[in-house]
């Protein structure tokens, strides 16, 4: 099992203050409350007695403070997801701040570096330098991204990180594909979107021949239910709706901009964000009791001048801290936000901007932190060479935050201390050795260098990854799967 | 009797590697603590009749070894470092036998120039060169250029190593090998240490090591 790593969260809000958003968040369900533009929720919540007023395109659904918190108690605080390896499996336990990192987003953009050699006008040397090329992200890269990942130590998790664009993939047989190029390339868990809810039963399907015994469900699902501010939306409403039928673990998401589709200021902000999560949650659990929840927050703020995404911005950071906070009030796992920037390239400045979320969101305790690896501009596109670069990164940060152990340390160390004392060089270098061997410390930066020769060496190594190979699913498996669905051959 | 001697030198090359001095060192993945390291092992095969001449032989093999994976990036500093100690422990079994049959080590003279207390590079660069199979002398920190010279003369040595972090002592080094030539030595001088570079060695008549293998190098050149 992926343990995560246990730490003492940095929090923002006192119990009280946590208890007045709670309350807040109540209030606006019953007023404004939310603005639904799918149907069968509208009846679902007409039956359990929330108050409905038929507009032309829409509904207005005044929930109910009671039925909201009755739904939340049904919500489990322990969420298992399976994964094809056992060892990847991950137990989320909402009341217990252990962070895991994993990725996200369905970036629509690839970032690859070319290299090419530029020779110096005045001194004539001939150096090599990064050239960045973007392209759209295809099906090809996601069975990449997956591949690239399993090799990653610190993913714990995997999000389809590409928009697979190619031309034979279409709103039939995306599901599926997309499904089928992450479970082949890693033995981690996947978690996706779903693009059409009709093939809802073949992803599970799929999924369930390739787990075969395994209990714990080896895929689970990503609905951003409302549109912000406070709207259920006509198609992943619907997604909620089944894959609660059917028992599935959901994160349910909302994503809140701060300054447009959300007040700027923070409480206004978390307010509506957990209004927004406690609909969603509301709407599975009476969908189906106990069905398997993740308190998705994804809150960032706007820029200024063109309204776009911020998630560099510091009150994106504050934003996620606080939801972290809030769900783990509830006792639901969180499903959280880190390793945005804004930067559109990979190296220092992208991975300083994704330092202050990675660590601050880690240190916040949220169980399930997404966004984590390779993305840039945003969630627009993903970069093979930064995700390495991220991993290095939160394995440090992981490092950072372990659990102390001075008991079992201390005496050890001070027979140390006292040998080391009779010897003539006075270091402590044997004694770091079985740490190092263990893969407890990490030896040294690994791509050091200028800003150049570090990518150059970073594309190296993701070349040596992807090179490395991945236990596929087994061939008899592969080959019933690609007779019963529509798996494009060439991802086989 | 020829089997047990060949599973000590086994052993001794072994222990070299996980860079275990005695029993109660750990190997390198903290364990093996309480088995016999390289100067119980060392004993046991020179009272066995094994010759100190294969015991060196062993020895320097396991180093080749132990340099390969630092090469290859298994191995780090540390470790190189405590196969240089199990060596060293091994070696101070090995000197009275040695001395006896008229065999020797290559002496090596070395310390921080005086006024400067630093000393890590220095002990990496002394203990790597004993593991290397050099006689070592380490004469410390804060060392007036007159005690160098009289040791190197006294010893005489035919290698000296000096270091120095700092720019104000660095000065001290072109003293000492002033002296030294004053004196009618030609001991091959290395120098190192973070205030020194290329050119101030070439301009004192000295060897620069960038860091301790660059030391290795230099010594193996001679």
């Amino acid at each position: 099992m992926r343990e995560g790593i246990l730490v003492k969260p940095y929090e923002r809000l006192e119990q009280e203050q946590l208890e007045r958003i709670h309350e807040a968040s109540l209030s606006i369900l019953r007023d404004p409350g939310i603005l639904s533009y799918n149907k069968e929720a509208v009846e679902i919540f007409d039956d359990n007695g929330a108050e409905i007023s038929a507009h032309t395109e829409y509904w207005r659904i005044s929930i109910p403070e009671g039925l909201v918190e009755e739904s939340v108690k049904h919500a489990p605080s322990v969420v298992q997801l399976g994964a094809r390896e056992r060892e990847n499996r991950l137990i989320l336990d909402g009341r217990e701040p252990r962070v895991r990192f994993g990725t996200g987003s369905e970036a629509n953009i690839i970032l690859d570096i070319a290299v090419e050699d530029f020779v110096s006008e005045e001194t004539g040397i001939k150096r090599s330098f990064p050239v960045f090329q973007r392209r759209r992200g295809t099906i090809q890269d996601l069975c990449q991204a997956a591949h690239l990942c399993e090799h990653l130590p610190n993913v714990d998790f995997f999000i389809r990180t590409v928009n697979i664009q190619d031309e034979d993939i279409t709103e039939g047989n995306k599901d599926v594909n997309k499904f089928f190029a992450s479970l082949n390339n890693t033995k981690k868990h996947v978690m996706a979107g779903l693009t059409n809810v009709e093939k809802l039963d073949d992803v599970i399907r799929m999924a369930e021949i390739i787990s075969g015994d395994n209990n714990e469900p080896v895929i689970s699902f990503i609905t951003c239910v409302t549109k912000s501010p406070l709207q259920f939306v006509e198609d992943t409403t619907q997604n909620l709706i089944e894959i609660a039928k059917r028992g599935y673990p959901v994160s349910i998401s909302a994503s809140p901009q701060g300054g447009s589709t959300a007040p700027l200021q923070e409480a206004g902000m978390l307010a509506q964000l957990n209004a927004e999560i406690l609909a969603g949650i509301t709407l599975a659990q009476l969908v189906r009791k106990k069905t398997p929840v993740l308190y998705g927050s994804v809150p960032l703020r706007v820029r200024m001048d063109n309204l776009d995404n911020m998630y560099g911005a510091p009150e994106t950071n504050r934003y996620n801290i606080d939801g972290v906070q809030m769900a783990r009030f509830y006792g639901i796992p969180c499903y959280s936000t880190a390793g945005i920037g804004d930067s559109r390239f990979p190296g220092i400045e992208a991975s300083v901007n994704k330092l202050l979320s990675h660590l601050f969101i880690a240190l916040s305790g949220a169980q399930y932190i997404h966004y984590a690896f390779g993305l840039l501009e945003g969630t627009n596109t993903f970069s093979f060479e930064q995700a390495i670069l991220d991993d290095v990164h939160i394995g440090m940060i992981k490092s950072m935050l372990k659990e102390q152990r001075i008991e079992e340390e201390l005496q050890d160390s001070l027979t140390m201390i006292r040998e080391v004392m009779n010897t003539s060089h006075k270091m402590f270098t044997r004694y770091a050795r079985r740490y190092l061997h263990a893969g407890d410390v990490i030896p040294f930066y690994p791509f050091e260098g200028d800003a150049n020769e570090t990518l150059l060496k970073v594309k190296a190594r993701n070349e040596e990854l992807l090179s490395s190979p991945v236990d596929e699913i087994p061939e008899e498996i592969k080959k019933r799967i690609f007779q019963e669905f529509d798996v494009l051959e060439r991802i086989k | 009797m020829v089997k047990i001697s060949n599973e000590l030198i086994e052993q001794i090359n072994e222990n070299v590697i996980k860079g275990r001095r005695h029993k109660e060192d750990e190997d390198f993945e903290g364990g093996s603590v309480g088995e016999p390291g390289v100067e119980e092992l060392v004993e046991e095969a020179l009272k066995g009749g094994v010759k100190p001449k294969e015991i060196i032989g062993c020895i320097n093999e396991a180093m080749e070894v132990v340099g390969k994976k630092y090469e290859t990036g298994e191995f780090f500093i540390p470790d190189m470092m405590a196969s240089a100690e199990a060596v060293s422990a091994g070696m101070d079994v090995l000197e009275p036998y040695l001395s006896s049959t008229g065999e020797s080590m290559d002496k090596f003279v070395i310390a921080t120039v005086e006024g400067d207390l630093h000393d890590i590079g220095k002990n990496i660069v002394a203990l790597l060169l004993k593991g290397a199979g050099f006689n070592v002398i380490d004469l410390g920190t804060n060392v007036p250029a007159d005690k160098i010279v009289e040791t190197v003369r006294a010893e005489d040595a035919k290698l000296v190593g000096l270091s120095a972090l700092l720019t104000t002592t660095m000065r001290r080094m072109g003293e000492v090998v002033e002296k030294l030539r004053a004196e009618g030595i030609d001991a091959k001088v290395l120098v190192g240490g973070a205030a020194v570079s290329v050119s101030y060695a070439a301009e004192i008549g000295a060897i620069y090591c960038k860091d301790a293998f660059g030391a290795l190098e230099a010594v193996k050149n001679d």
